[in-house]
This record gives structure tokens, sequence and C-alpha cells, in this order.
């Protein structure tokens, strides 16, 4: 694999794949050597154009731990200011002499349009409202685990029901989930106010619909997403408690689920707003798993870009504006 | 400066002639005398001059990406004889000085006919208007005006403006774009494509509701109105019902509306975001048609020239423009003459002539015979050629048609008398 | 072990892949399963492989072994030794020594796993079965 842009970029073998090792690498939290030498002399640079504590040094734990040389770049605020493109910005990091760009942009696509300029592997690490694949990786891994706890069955996904409730319209998480859990075999329903519907919803790999209480006993996990108030000022919904009663996952919804359903979170949460506290500690809530996963589905992506052979003939590069 | 006689051109489709060019003018080949300079036109096709509604030629203000002197130098290459310099230049041009500096510049550096087109508002900040008589009285004599790049929307300001005009028989031109639908972070047409993309949706309705709007108030005020690159089905509906009522509205379609969709878009390549955005077939192929059947008055090439680091950024970041004055004939011969919905003099009324008329240009756009202005374009209309972006004459490089095969037609351009361009 | 010398001894499985020196040289490798049954610390930990060869596989186990804790001892029992050492490696128990040519692949079938106890040498696609002792 030369790039993880996009959940569309994996099909089912490569994605077990990726689940299978990150098993493997998730033993290492136990061991006094939180070490693996295979990306011993690999240079990964973290190119982060927005704030996320989180995801950046979920990145550089899992570089790190595969012995990597880990660089964390913040660009933001820096290239629009001085006047220097995206490209020009690109270009003076790959400079360096870099095998892996973990790039996370507030515009969607910048990292597709980055593996135009550059040799270097690319991960997208989150790009605006369009995806955020290793997210939707580890949300998958972890769901796996559940499944195969709860429910084990040949196959971990096909025949299950998933739900992804909130803001799917501006959410990168629902769009990279929505394509890997239908990789997966799984069914899914997206359920959210008609404004917060994303546009061409006919051509998504799932069911759209309003009403969550419909939708809650029948699905075997349900995916809250983070929606933000200020989308009330852009006329998306009234209020915040019309919202909640509405689509959040509230205490008297718990109920509704069915026994063994799971409760996701990509986080960070907005408690009370779309997620009650009782849902969010819940014992079927995953959402501290789903954390604890990161760093070994992390390390598993990593591997598998950086892991082997570079012997993917990198496309033909498009030539510069001119 | 010597006669020039051109023999065995095609004027429009109407035949074989001679045409003799002396002084300016066309005069009666039979009073060619010897010395004379001869180009052998035959197999070509000779055309009214284009005349170009919507150019940005970026002097003053960001001489780094395009001059009057480069920006009318493609023009001459795509056979264009005037060009409409739009006003959302640094300075804007909202005053009657800043209004005659354009047209000066055109004067001394301009390779085709430079009309400067006026602000409808100070600024372009859409609040008050700018000073409309003036610019129309001043030497530049402007008559369209257009706050183009945004769009006009207080509707109060919009009926000032057209009933003000009319005094002087001045045209708004409107970017229809409602601020409110879509935002300045709208760069891709809402639907499919922005949903899986992730990018800022850009309505069809949000350009339709304003021309609606404006067309009712150009019912109100009795005056005129010009639609800017028109670019969805929904908006050529509205156009027609306009016209069936006979209302004083125009439009114009560039080329790129006429042939690319908004599949360009799904690598997020900057070269083809553009405002209005790029629209699926079916508005291609709804545009096509209203330009053949007249609901879609003229082509304009909205002819954006950007510096290589305003592109190479994000997608939703990056300028919105393409370049077109050099490459608008090939596209309309691809996409209306090969196909047969328009003949040569079709295509000579909406590159030529209607544009000369809607912008009350009298030396242009005019028929080829003996006393009309020697203004005109041979085109050869079969030659076809790989577009090479660096072969330009624009100092810019923001080319969506590079690596493409498209017809090649121009092969001399002449306006009044004086040969622009020569292959 | 069990049958023969009446004594039950933890057993585990050791994926080497991540320590292997030749990652680079093909396309990103599937990663097997590691599975300790005790702490190796201070433990006398026997490797086991069917086969020994360039000495880099036990090479890359050692170090594999190194960062899982500090055995008192590692011993290495080998069923076949096929010779041609790359690396300062021999085994402490050796099943049978097979000498073969470098270019020339040695194949072991169990049993417990493949159905029959069977040592194959492949030399330029033709085969030539070597039934090994149990041993």
């Amino acid at each position: 694999m030369r790039h993880l842009l996009s959940a569309a970029d994996l099909e089912l073998a490569s994605a077990t794949e990726i689940f299978d090792v990150a098993e493997e690498m998730s033993l290492l939290q136990g061991r006094p050597v939180k070490k693996l030498p295979a990306l011993r002399g690999r240079t990964v640079v973290n190119l982060f154009f927005e704030d996320s504590t989180r995801t950046r040094s979920s990145f550089e734990i899992a570089g790190k731990w595969l012995s990597a040389d880990v660089i964390n770049v913040s660009a933001k605020g820096s290239s629009m200011s001085k006047g220097e493109s995206l490209r020009d910005t690109v270009l003076t990091v790959a400079a360096m002499g870099v095998d892996a760009l973990v790039i996370r942009h507030h515009a969607s696509g910048a990292p597709r349009q980055v593996t135009q300029w550059i040799d270097a592997h690319v991960l997208n690490a989150g790009d605006g409202t369009h995806e955020h694949p290793t997210q939707a990786l580890l949300d998958a891994f972890t769901l796996r685990r559940h499944f195969r706890q709860t429910a084990p069955t040949l196959r971990d996904f096909e025949g299950k029901t998933i739900a992804i409730v909130g803001d799917i319209t501006h959410s990168r998480v629902a769009r990279s989930n929505v394509l890997l859990l239908n990789t997966l075999g799984a069914d899914v329903i997206m359920v959210a106010p008609p404004t917060l519907w994303p546009s061409g919803v006919d051509s998504w790999p799932a069911r759209f619909c309003t009403d969550l209480d419909e939708v809650l006993p029948i699905v075997d996990a349900v995916m809250m997403l983070r929606v933000q108030r200020e989308r009330m000022s852009g006329g998306y919904f009234p209020t915040a408690r019309e919202y909640t009663i509405g689509y959040g996952l509230t205490s008297q919804r718990l109920e509704m689920l069915k026994v063994g359903a799971a409760i996701c979170h990509p986080g960070p949460m907005n408690r009370g707003l779309e997620i009650s506290a009782e849902a969010a500690d819940a014992a079927n809530s995953l959402i501290l798993e789903q954390v604890a996963a990161g760093v070994a589905v992390r390390m598993s992506v990593l591997y598998s870009l950086l892991g082997g052979a570079d012997d993917t003939p990198p496309p033909t590069a498009r030539e510069p504006l001119g | 400066m010597t006669d020039i006689l051109i023999t065995g051109a095609d004027w429009l489709g109407g035949g074989r002639g001679d045409l003799l060019v002396r002084n300016g003018v066309l005069a009666d080949p039979a009073t060619a005398g010897s010395d004379i300079e001869r180009f052998d036109a035959d197999g070509l096709i000779a055309v009214p001059g284009l005349v170009d509604l919507h150019t940005h030629l970026r002097q003053p203000g960001r001489e780094d990406t395009e001059t009057v002197a480069s920006g009318t130098a493609a023009a001459a290459r795509g056979g264009y004889t005037a060009v409409l310099a739009m006003a959302n230049t640094t300075p804007v041009t909202d005053t009657a000085e800043a209004a005659e500096h354009v047209a000066e510049l055109g004067r001394r550096d301009g390779l085709v006919q430079v009309v400067p087109v006026g602000a409808v508002s100070k600024g372009l900040k859409g609040a008050e208007l700018a000073e409309l008589g003036l610019m129309a009285r001043s030497p530049a004599g402007v008559r369209v005006f257009s706050d183009d790049g945004r769009c006009l929307s207080d509707a109060r300001l919009m009926r000032r403006a057209l009933e003000y005009v009319r005094a002087f028989d001045g045209v708004i031109a409107q970017h229809a774009q409602d601020p409110r639908l879509a935002g300045p972070d709208a760069c891709c047409h809402e639907g499919t494509i922005s949903g899986r993309l992730g990018l800022p949706g850009w309505p069809a309705a949000a350009e339709s509701t304003i021309v609606a709007r404006d067309i009712q108030l150009v019912q109100l005020t009795r005056s005129r109105l010009h639609v800017c690159h028109v670019s969805t089905a929904e908006t050529v509906d509205v156009l027609r019902w306009a016209k069936s009522r006979d209302i004083a509205v125009t439009a114009e379609v560039a080329p790129h509306h006429l042939l690319l969709t908004t599949d360009e878009v799904l690598d997020y390549d900057p070269t083809y975001k553009v405002n209005p955005p790029l629209r699926p077939a079916e508005d291609v192929a709804e545009l096509r048609l209203a330009l053949a059947d007249g609901t879609i008055d003229a082509v304009a090439t909205d002819h954006a020239p950007h510096a290589r680091h305003d592109k190479e950024h994000a997608f939703a970041e990056a300028a919105f423009g393409m370049l077109g004055l050099e490459t608008a004939l090939p596209v309309v011969v691809e996409t209306m003459i090969n196909p047969g919905a328009l003949d040569w003099a079709g295509l000579a009324m909406r590159m030529a002539t209607a544009p000369a008329h809607i912008a009350r240009l009298a030396d242009q756009g005019r028929r080829g015979v003996v006393g009309e202005p020697a203004t005109f374009v041979l085109v050869d209309p079969t030659a076809r050629a790989v577009v090479d972006r660096d072969a330009s004459a624009s100092l810019s490089r923001n080319n969506p048609w590079h690596g493409r095969e498209l017809p090649d037609p121009v092969v001399a351009t002449f306006w009044q008398g004086r040969v622009t361009f020569r292959r | 072990m069990a049958e023969v010398e009446r004594v039950s001894i933890p057993t585990g499985a050791l994926d080497v892949t991540m320590y292997r020196d030749d990652l680079r040289r093909q396309p990103t490798r599937p990663v097997g399963h590691t599975r300790l049954p005790t702490a190796v610390d201070d433990a006398v930990v026997v490797l086991v492989d069917d086969v020994l060869f360039s000495g880099r596989t036990v090479r890359a186990a050692l170090d594999a072994l190194g960062d899982l804790g500090r055995p008192r001892a590692v011993r290495l029992a080998v069923l076949i030794d096929r010779g041609h050492r790359e690396l300062p490696i021999r085994a402490d128990h050796v099943g049978k020594n097979l000498p073969t040519a470098a270019d020339e692949r040695v194949r072991v079938r169990l049993e417990e796993v493949d159905g029959v106890n069977e040592v194959t040498i492949v030399r330029d696609g033709q085969s030539s079965p070597e039934t090994a002792e149990h041993g």
C-alpha cells in the first residue's frame, strides 16, 4: 500500500490484515520493552495543519514503538500567513528526506493533492470534512473485538447493523466509517436531522433516516458523532435541547438498545448534548477501548505502509501548474 | 500601412471571395493595386473579430499574473478584437479616473480594443452605488457595470442600479450567487461529488434565485440586465421564461461550462476550481441547447489568470478561475460547430455581434462588406492541436485544457486593418 | 516431551517477522502470532525451529526474545541442520544433519500439522523425499 488517503483504499483482505497485525501490536503495551525494530531507519513526519494532541501523540507513539524517527511539524497558520503555498510547505518538509508524511489538514483533499507533489508515502490523519481512515480502522477494530467476545461468528461484521448518528455532513469520521464498515460487510444506517444529511445520499452505501428511536432497537452498535454547538447559528438545528431530545443518546434511549449492542464515539464528546454521561460510561460503551486501540492500529498502518520494500512505483507525477 | 489582399476567404459560410484591407477598413478588392501584401485564405473562414464581455486583465494590481499587454496578446491569439475588462482590479474601477486609466492602458498596450467595465458599487462592497454616471460620461464611455467576483445581493441596491443606468443606456451585469446559499467558501457543485469529497457545496438554486429576482427587477425598472457565466439548467429555465415575455435580459456562458463537468474535481485539482463551479453533465447539455437556441446570447470567457502560488493550495483554499481567451473559440467549435448545433454565422452572432451589441460597441461584430472596419479573424475550421499551456501569451498558466486535443482554428486576427496575431 | 520425560513444559510461539534483517527486500510481510506461556525472565528458553540454514531466523529470534525479557539461558533445538551458515550460530540439539546445496529448498512436514512426518529436498522443481526418524 503506497498511501492511505481514504477508507475506500482498503479492501476486505487488507483491512483484515491491518486488524490482525494490530492485535499483535497491542501486545506491546504489556511488555517491558515497548519496541519493535521493523521501521528502524525510517523517518515519519507528522505534518499537522490543524491542532490535535490526541491523534498526533497516537501517531507519534506508534512510529516510535516501531523504531522509526518521528518528527512533529505544526504547520498551523504558518504557510497561509507567510503566503507560502501548500505545495511549497510540503516540499520544504519532504526535502529533509522523509519516508512518510502523516498529514492532518483543515481542507478536504489536501493529502490527496500532496501525493501529486512528493514521492513519500502519505497517510491521511484527517482532512477537512472528507475522511479520517485510521479513526475508522480503530473504530472497526474495537467493534471486531467486541463482536468476537459477545457474538463470535465466522464473519465478524456480516449480518451486523451499525448506526451512525449525528452531524454527518460535516463528519470525516462518518465518511470513512461508512466506507469501511460497508467493505467489512456490515449494514450501515445513518441517522440525522435532514439539515445534517450530506448532499447526494443516494450514492452512499448506507440507509438514511431521521428517526433514532426506530433504529436503536435493531442495531448491534451505535456510533454517536460529535455535534458542534456552532451549527445552531448556521441554522442546522434550533436549540441544543431539541437536538438532544431528537438525536441524543439519552439514558432513556440506552434502554432501547439490544443486549450486547455497543456504544461508540470517536471523541471528543459533548457530554449532555449528543451523548449522556450514563451512555458514555455504560457497561457496553467502547469509548475508552477506542482510544486505547489507536496506537496499535496506527502501528499496524505504519507497518503496512513502510514495513516492506518500496517497490510500488510512484504514480506519474502531475506536472506543477507551470 | 500597405494594403492587404486576402484571397479566397469565406465570410461566415456565405461563399468564397476576396477581402481588401486598406487604412483599417474593408475596401473593394477590385481596386487593389500592385503594391500590396497578399494573403491566401483558401479553405479559411472569415469571422467578425470576437468580442469578450468578460475578461480579467488584472492590471492595475496583479501585474504578476497578467497585464493589459499580455492579456490582449492572448485575446488576439484567440481571435478576439475587443475585450471588456472587469472592474475587480486593485484599485477597483469604480471612478471615472480609474476607468480612464484602464482605457489608456488599453490604447497604449492593447492588441485589441479594451473597454473597462465599471463597478456597480463602491469598492465592490455592495453597499453604495459607484459613480456610474461619471464613468459613463468619461472618455472611456463605460456602459457595462458589474461587481463580478461578488454578487450584488442587496435587492434594493440592484433596483437602484438598474434604474440609474437607464439614463445612459447602461447595463448591469450580475454575478448571480446568493451569498446566503453559496458563501465565499462554496467551491463545488452541491451534489453527489461535493458530498463525497467533503467540499462546501454551491447549489444551483444560489444562481437561479438571484437571476429570477433580478429579472423581476428589470420588469419593475424597465432597464437592462446581463447575466454573467450562466452555469445551471435551473437558470436556463428562468431565462427562457423571461425571454418568452420579451424582458430585456441577456446572458453569457463560459466555454468551460460548455465542456467540463464537476467530475474534473474528483482529484481535488485546483486547476478546475472556478466560480461558478463546474456542473454535472445534465447542466452542460442544457447550456449547449440554450446557446444554440439563443436563450443564452453570448459566449464570454471569464478569463481569470492566477499565479501558481495562488493555485497550489488545498482545493478549498485555492483561487477561483481559469484562463480562457486562447481556448474559447476552440471549445465552441468543438462543442457547437462540430456536432452541428451551430453554424459559423450562428457562432459569429454569439461570439461577436451579440456581445458587441450588449456592450454597445459600434465598431465590433459588423458585417464583412466594403466600408466596414477591417476587424475580423481568419479561421481554419478543420485544424486541431494538443493544447500546451506553456505556449501561451498569458503570463499565467492555470489552463484547464492542457494536454487535451481541441480545434486550433485561429490563423490570423485583424483589428482595424492591423494584424494582431498571425500563426 | 511430556510423553517421554514425563515432565510438562510450557510451550509458546515466537513470531520473528518484525526482527528480520531483510524486511525491505519484499513487500510488507504478514505478521504471525506471538504467544508466551510465562515470563521469560530467568527462564531457560529452548528455541525450536524446523530447519537451521543461514542462522538469520535464529538471530532475529534472539533479538525478539531479548525484547521480551532476560532469559537465564537460551538453547536452540532444530529438526534439520542443512548447513550454509551465514552467521556464527549453532544448534545445541539437532535431529538430523542434512547436507544440501545452497540453491535447494528443504521442507519439513509434521504429522500433527500436515498429516505426515516427512522431510523433502526440492531441487530444480523435482523433489526427493527422505523420511526422517522421529526425534
